[in-house]
């Protein structure tokens, strides 16, 4: 019998298996097709102080082995995601969840932060400084190690619950980035988020996404994401949910050996709703074909040596 | 609670019916289908995202779509085979509610829009109500399922852009002498916009949008309602009149 359990910052999951924020809504769409108590746990779609429409559409492209998103952080804002979303999601899902929360200001992501830190069902909030898709916030604050550490401290100073960060890949040097993250404070880094797209539609000869550019993801950046986990966690002691193009359980297992001690899974689950549930399913055998008992143990296992 | 299916499906059709115009029949589990409407989500070989297509007709073991090759996923659908197999989510979105559907509904169609409108002819006339049709085309040669819905028993009026078959104009010339109480429509956007501007009743409108997931997850595919925001593929693709925002 092989032991997938993990944990992040004290928080045992059951397997390392995390529906990507964005890419899971608040669960229930999911919970509709299957029982997902089954996940490690899921990140919630990013959460902003006020409620967004987002980004006009068309929102959304295809790739080569992936696919770019320009929703813009659309969500019902922090109030509703506490007084609506949170209930309904209670009677499908008996686990604690990720909160992912993004802002456009420092105090903004502080406050949000405030507000999901005194619920009950958050585990760890997973404050994003790289989203793509909306000026003057989101990814701005992921991109200098500075500004980083400055979200970091104050979401800190007003919470009691793990801090993680989620990093963008659209920087120089995410390995300064995430090592200012852990001396602000943080309890982990999430990495990574979308990479920087862009299609353009030879019949209309015009961007394909409304807002031109967009968040790339999917199987295509896997590589993109194993480099910059293996990257970071010899920099940094904290623990990384790693993320970036996983679809399978032995993409779970690679990006472990990376240096994950946690895996979230995002663009698979929107081409098949089923694709988590698949890879927790298969991730014992696969367990079993390379010899790893237990899960825990191959935690930077690449590193060694 | 009925939900969504995936499943393998079995292509025992595949052939063009008009100018760039192809009817696929699929057979396997239709149990996830609730309104006529509805549509289905396909994984291709090749490509990352599923490409949703609007459900033309179904029975207890097969479904019948109808695309329009226009671009690289729908050209490489274009080229399987019967025998082949399709990895399909079934059920998705709201579908018609022809509930709200007086004694006489017109129903109007242009283009690759009119495909969903043959089964809820099929269900209306089932239900006893006396639905007029107008299918609207650019030209002769794109022409298709008018003898399938007369068949079916409506009245069925073709439109032509340019004149080489029926009404010469749009769907929205060709209703001006229709007498009817209710109306469902499915097409490109500007013929909504006309028909918004002539149309006497209430109404359904059938909308389209580039989709991430068509099941409601990643909401790549929102829009402002009067209701509120709501995900084209999971609260819609059909919204009643009253709630749209232009």
């Amino acid at each position: 019998m092989v032991n997938t359990k993990v944990s992040l910052s004290g928080w045992e999951l059951d397997n390392p298996v995390i529906p990507a924020s964005g890419t899971f809504g608040f669960g229930y769409e999911f919970a509709e097709l299957y029982d997902i108590n089954c996940l490690g746990t899921f990140s919630f779609k990013g959460t902003t102080r006020q409620a967004r429409f987002g980004n006009p559409t068309p929102r959304i492209a295809e790739c080569p082995s992936g696919m770019i998103n320009s929703v813009g952080l659309q969500n019902p804002g922090v109030e509703a995601v506490i007084s609506e979303e949170l209930p309904r999601l209670a009677k499908c899902f008996d686990k604690k969840v990720i909160a992912n929360v993004s802002g456009f200001s420092i105090e903004e992501y502080a406050e949000t932060c405030r507000m999901l830190d005194s619920q009950e069902q958050v585990g760890i909030l997973e404050v994003n400084v790289s989203c793509p898709n909306v000026h003057n916030g989101g990814m701005s604050f992921g991109t200098s190690p500075e500004s980083a550490a400055q979200v970091t401290k104050a979401v800190k100073a007003v919470t009691t619950k793990p801090v993680y960060i989620k990093l963008s890949p659209n920087v120089t040097d995410i390995v300064s980035i995430a090592k200012a993250c852990e001396e602000a404070g943080a309890d982990g880094i999430s990495m990574i988020n979308t990479l920087l797209g862009m299609r353009i539609d030879l019949k209309t000869k015009k961007p394909v996404i409304a807002n031109k550019m967009g968040g790339f993801s999917g199987s295509a950046i896997f590589p993109v994401a194993v480099r910059m986990v293996y990257q970071v966690y010899e920099a940094v002691n904290i623990p990384i949910i790693g993320m970036g193009g996983v679809s399978s359980a032995k993409d779970v297992i690679e990006m472990m050996l990376a240096g994950a001690s946690a895996v979230q899974v995002g663009a698979a689950n929107l081409v098949d709703p089923f694709a988590c549930r698949q890879i927790i399913e298969d991730l014992p055998v696969v367990m079993e074909k390379y010899k790893i008992e237990n899960l825990k143990d191959i935690i930077g296992g690449a590193h060694i040596g | 609670m009925v939900t969504i299916t995936q499943g393998i499906y079995k292509i025992k059709e595949n052939a063009a019916i008009a100018k760039d115009i192809m009817k696929m029949v699929l057979c396997g589990d239709t149990s996830a289908i609730t309104a006529p409407g509805q549509f289905i989500n396909i994984k291709l070989d090749g490509f990352f995202l599923r490409r949703p297509i609007s459900i033309c007709d179904y029975d207890s073991e097969s479904i019948t779509i109808i695309y329009k090759i226009v671009g690289e996923g729908t050209e490489a659908m274009a080229k399987l085979e019967s025998g082949d197999e399709l990895d399909v989510l079934v059920g998705l979105g709201n579908g018609y509610n022809t509930e709200k559907s007086g004694e006489k509904p017109l129903l109007l169609g242009g283009g690759v829009g009119v495909p969903p409108l043959y089964n809820l002819c099929k269900v209306l006339i089932g239900q006893g109500k006396k639905p007029t049709v107008i299918l609207g085309f650019n030209t002769e040669k794109e022409v298709f399922y008018k003898d399938e819905f007369a068949s079916l028993g409506a009245d069925v009026i073709v439109a032509t852009a340019d004149g080489t078959c029926g009404v010469k104009g749009f769907v929205t010339d060709a209703m001006k002498d229709v007498e009817y109480d209710y109306f469902f429509t499915c097409g490109p956007e500007p013929m909504f916009r006309a028909i918004e501007k002539v149309a006497a009743t209430s109404g359904q409108y059938s909308f389209e949008e580039r989709m991430g997931c068509g099941f409601g997850a990643c909401m790549g595919c929102s829009c402002k309602t009067k209701y509120g925001n709501k995900r084209i593929c999971k609260d819609g693709p059909v919204l009643e009149r009253e709630e749209i925002i232009w």
